[in-house]
C-alpha cells in the first residue's frame, strides 16, 4: 500500500507544480507543458519497452520520432496533382527498383554457395541497381521540385485525416527498426547503440535534404489539425455561449480550449499505451522478456529464441516512439527537420526513462512529466541563478554578460548531471521495478 | 585526353583531403579503441572529449597570440597543444574518478558504462558550450598553404593545380609521429606491455601483479591526448564548432569498428577506409571524366554517387557492411 501511496504522492507533486505554473504564469503555458509532458511520456514508454523490458540500448529515438513526423506530412497534406503527374510515377518506380536491388542482392547472397563468384554477383547487382535506381529517381525528383517551388515543390500527401498519420508513423518507425534490428541485434550491445545512432542521423539528413518529399529546411507548415481552429471557435455561437456562461474572454479561452482538446487526445493515447504496456509486462510474455534480460543464457537454454524476441520488442518500442513523434508534429502543426536534435529527442527521453525507473511503466510516465517540466523550467531557473550570482557586478561586465548568455547551456549540464546522479545513487529510479 | 590533369585533379580533391581527414579519424578512433580495449565499453563521450581538448588548446592559443608568442609559419595552436592535452587529461581523469570507477568496482555490464558515458557527454558538451559558446571559432594562424594551386599551375604549366594546406601537412606529420610514439609505447615500454596484457586477459594480468588502476589511468591519459590532438587538428583543418564534434562520433565509431574494436592498427586502417570512401563517394567526377574521354562524350550530370549531404550515410553503410559480414572487423577485434 505504501508503494502505491508513495507513487501517487509523486504524481500529485508534479500535478501541483503544473497547477502552480497555471496560477502564476498562465494556463496556456501550463497546458503547453502538459501536452508535451504527455507526448514525452509516450516516447519514454516506448524506450522503456526496449530498455526496461529487454535491456536494449537504443540511441536512435530521434529517428523514430522523425519518421512519425514524416508520416504526418505524407498522410495528411493535400496532394499536389501536378507534382504527382511530373514525378510521382518515377519516385514510386525508383522505390520499387531500390527494394528490388536490395532483395536481389540478399537473394543472390543466400542462394549461391560461398565463393568469389557470389561476391561478384552480389556486388554487380548492388552497383547496377544503384545506378538504374538513380537514373529514374534523379529526374523524377527534379521535376517535382521545379513545380511551384515557392509554395510547394514537393509531392504533398494523401490528404487523409491527420489522426490516421499516427499509426502510419508507428508503421514507418517499425519498418526501419526491423531493418536495424535484423543487422545489429545479436551482436554485442554497443553495436546496436552505434547503429541506431547512425540511422537516426541519416533519417534526419534525409528529411533535411529531400526537398521533393519534405521541402527540406524550408519546412512544411499549416499541417491539418485533429481539433478546431481558434478563429472558427471564436465565431461559433455555441462556443461564445459557453464563454459567456463561464464568464471568460473568448480569445484566451479558445486557445486554452484547443490545447485542452489536444491534451485529452494525447491523454487517451497515453492511457491506452500505459494499459497495454502494463498488460504486456504482467503477462507470460513480459515475464519471459525480463527473464531473457536478466539471464540470456538460461533463457536460451529453455528454448527461447533470444534474437527474434529482441527484434520483436525492439520493433514494438520503436512503433510507440514513432506514434509519439507523429503526435508531436501534429501538435506543432509543422514539420521542421532542423529541429530534430539528438540531445532533445534521444538523450532527453533516456533521462526520462532512467530517472522515472527502468522497467516500470508508471515510472516512465512520471519521468516524462518530471523531466519535461524541468527541461522547460531550467532556463528561467538558470537565468535566475546567473542573475543572482552576478548581481554584484556591473551591467556591462564581460563575465556577467557571458554568464547570462550561456545560461541556456545549463540545460545540457543539468540533464547530464541528473542522469549520472540517478544512475549512480538511485539506479532503480523514482518508481522502482516491482 | 589529359591523363596528367585528371590525376592531379583527383589528388587535389580526393587524395590530399582524404589523407588529412583519415589521419584525424584514425587518431580519434585510436582513442575509442584504446578505451574499449582497456575498459571494455564504447565511449560515447569521445567526440565531446575531442571538443573539450580542442577548446582548451584554443584558449591557450588565444592567450599566446595576445602575448605575441608565435612559431610562425607554424600555427600557434601546436605550441598550445601540450596545455590542451593536460587540461583534457585532468577532466577525463576526473570523470573516471567520479563516474566510471564506481561501475568498474561493481563490475557493471558494459551497457551501463555506455549510458554513463552518454551522461558524461552531456556534461562535457555543456561545459564546452558554456565556456566557448556554440559558434564557429577561428584560431588558425601562420602560413596557410604549403603548395598553392596557382603556383603549381605556373611552375609545371598544367591545367590543374594542386593545393596542400599547412593544416593538412601538419595533420599528417603529427599523426605519423603520434602513432609511432603510441606503438613504441605499447610495444616497448613496461607500462605499454602491461596495458596490452590487461587488454588481452584481465584475470591473467591481475595474477601477474599488474596494477589495474595504473593501467586504467594511463589509458585515459592516452585517450585524452589522442582526442585533444585529433580535435585540434580537425579544428585547424576545418573549423572549431562544438556540434560538429558530436557528429564526428559516427565516422569515428565506424573507423574503430571497421578495424576491429580494441585493435590499434585496425583503428588506423579503419580511419583511412572511412575517410577515403566518404570523400570519394561524395565527390563530383564531372571534370575528371572530362579529362579522360573525348569531347563528345562529356557527361551532363555531376557524376556524383551521393550528395555531400549524406556523407554520414557513407560511414553508416560501411559500418553496416562490416557488422553484416565481419562483426569483429577487418582485423580481428574483441567482443565482450
Amino acid at each position: 500500500m505504501t508503494y502505491t501511496m508513495r507513487n501517487a504522492a509523486m504524481f500529485a507533486v508534479i500535478g501541483l507544480l503544473l497547477l502552480w505554473v497555471g496560477q502564476t504564469q498562465s494556463w496556456n503555458v501550463a497546458l503547453q507543458i502538459i501536452n508535451l509532458c504527455l507526448i514525452s511520456s509516450i516516447m519514454a514508454l516506448g524506450v522503456n519497452i526496449q530498455w526496461g523490458y529487454a535491456g536494449l540500448f537504443n540511441v536512435g529515438v530521434m529517428g523514430s520520432a522523425a519518421l512519425g513526423g514524416l508520416a504526418v506530412v505524407l498522410v495528411s497534406t493535400n496532394p499536389e496533382p501536378e507534382a504527382l503527374k511530373a514525378g510521382g510515377l518515377g519516385v514510386i518506380l525508383s522505390l520499387v527498383l531500390g527494394i528490388a536491388t536490395i532483395g536481389g542482392a540478399i537473394f543472390a547472397y543466400k542462394r549461391f554457395p560461398k565463393s568469389r563468384l557470389r561476391g561478384m554477383v552480389v556486388f554487380a547487382i548492388v552497383v547496377i541497381g544503384f545506378f538504374v535506381t538513380r537514373a529514374v529517381f534523379g529526374p523524377a525528383t527534379d521535376a517535382i521540385e521545379k513545380i511551384n517551388p515557392a509554395r510547394a515543390g514537393n509531392i504533398g500527401g494523401l490528404g487523409l485525416p491527420v489522426l490516421l498519420a499516427w499509426p502510419v508513423g508507428g508503421l514507418f518507425a517499425g519498418v526501419v527498426s526491423w531493418g536495424i534490428g535484423k543487422i545489429a541485434l545479436g551482436l554485442r550491445s554497443d553495436y546496436l547503440a552505434i547503429a541506431t545512432l547512425g540511422i537516426s542521423e541519416i533519417i534526419v539528413a534525409v528529411l533535411k535534404h529531400e526537398d521533393w518529399m519534405t521541402r527540406g529546411v524550408k519546412n512544411i507548415s499549416g499541417l491539418k489539425r485533429p481539433v478546431p481552429y481558434e478563429i472558427d471557435l471564436q465565431a461559433a455561437p455555441w462556443f461564445l455561449d459557453l464563454c459567456e456562461r463561464l464568464g471568460t474572454d473568448p480569445v484566451t479561452f479558445s486557445s486554452i480550449f484547443v490545447k485542452l482538446s489536444y491534451g485529452i487526445l494525447f491523454a487517451v493515447v497515453l492511457l491506452l499505451f500505459l494499459w497495454l504496456s502494463e498488460k504486456a509486462l504482467n503477462s507470460p510474455w513480459g515475464r519471459m522478456m525480463r527473464a531473457i534480460r536478466d539471464n540470456e543464457e538460461a533463457a536460451a537454454a529453455m528454448g527461447k529464441d533470444i534474437k527474434s524476441r529482441h527484434l520483436q520488442v525492439f520493433i514494438i518500442g520503436s512503433v510507440v516512439v514513432g506514434i509519439a513523434g507523429a503526435m508531436l508534429t501534429t501538435l506543432d502543426g509543422q514539420l521542421t527537420p532542423s529541429a530534430y536534435q539528438p540531445l532533445r529527442f534521444t538523450f532527453l527521453i533516456w533521462v526520462m526513462v532512467i530517472v522515472g525507473g527502468s522497467g516500470n511503466n508508471w515510472g516512465s510516465v512520471l519521468g516524462g512529466f518530471v523531466i519535461w517540466f524541468f527541461w522547460i523550467e531550467a532556463e528561467p531557473m538558470g537565468l535566475w541563478l546567473m542573475d543572482t550570482i552576478t548581481v554584484g557586478m556591473a551591467e556591462d561586465n564581460a563575465l556577467r554578460i557571458h554568464l547570462i548568455e550561456s545560461a541556456a547551456h545549463m540545460r545540457l549540464m543539468t540533464m547530464g548531471l541528473i542522469l549520472l546522479l540517478v544512475l549512480r545513487f538511485s539506479p532503480k529510479g523514482l518508481i522502482p521495478e516491482k | 585526353m589529359d591523363i596528367l590533369s585528371a590525376v592531379i585533379l583527383i589528388s587535389n580533391y580526393i587524395l590530399v583531403p582524404a589523407i588529412a581527414y583519415g589521419s584525424q579519424l584514425a587518431l580519434g578512433a585510436l582513442g575509442v579503441t584504446l578505451i574499449y580495449g582497456i575498459l571494455r565499453f564504447s565511449n560515447f563521450a569521445h567526440g565531446d572529449t575531442m571538443a573539450f581538448g580542442a577548446m582548451v588548446t584554443i584558449l591557450f592559443t588565444w592567450w599566446f597570440q595576445s602575448m605575441g608568442i608565435s612559431i610562425s609559419p607554424l600555427p600557434t595552436a601546436l605550441l598550445a597543444l601540450p596545455f590542451g592535452i593536460a587540461g583534457c587529461a585532468i577532466l577525463v581523469l576526473l570523470t573516471d574518478r567520479f563516474v566510471y570507477r564506481f561501475y568498474r568496482k561493481q563490475k557493471a555490464a558494459p551497457v551501463i558504462f555506455v549510458i554513463a558515458s552518454v551522461g558524461v557527454m552531456f556534461i562535457m558538451n555543456g561545459i564546452v558550450r558554456f565556456i566557448i559558446g556554440p559558434n564557429d571559432q577561428r584560431f588558425a594562424d601562420g602560413a596557410k598553404f604549403i603548395l598553392k594551386a596557382r603556383d603549381f599551375k605556373r611552375d609545371f604549366g598544367l591545367h590543374e593545380g594542386l593545393t596542400i594546406k599547412v593544416s593538412q601537412g601538419i595533420t599528417v606529420v603529427t599523426a605519423v609521429i603520434v602513432v609511432a610514439a603510441l606503438f613504441w609505447f605499447l610495444n616497448r615500454t613496461r607500462t605499454g606491455k602491461s596495458m596490452r596484457a590487461y587488454s588481452d586477459n584481465e584475470d591473467l594480468a591481475l595474477l601477474s601483479g599488474i596494477n589495474p588502476d595504473r593501467v586504467v589511468m594511463v589509458a585515459w591519459i592516452l585517450a585524452a591526448a589522442l582526442a585533444t590532438i585529433a580535435g585540434t587538428l580537425y579544428g585547424l583543418d576545418k573549423s572549431f564548432k562544438p556540434f560538429t564534434y558530436f557528429q564526428l562520433l559516427l565516422p569515428i565509431f565506424a573507423s574503430a569498428v571497421v578495424g576491429g574494436m580494441g585493435n590499434p592498427l585496425g583503428a588506423i586502417a579503419g580511419g583511412f577506409v572511412v575517410a577515403f570512401s566518404e570523400i570519394s563517394v561524395t565527390y563530383a567526377y564531372k571534370k575528371f571524366v572530362k579529362y579522360l574521354v573525348p569531347e563528345s562524350w562529356e557527361p551532363d550530370s555531376l557524376v556524383q554517387l551521393l550528395s555531400t549531404d549524406y556523407k554520414f550515410a557513407v560511414s553508416f553503410l560501411i559500418l553496416l557492411m562490416v557488422l553484416l559480414f565481419r562483426p569483429t572487423g577487418i582485423f580481428k577485434g574483441k567482443s565482450v
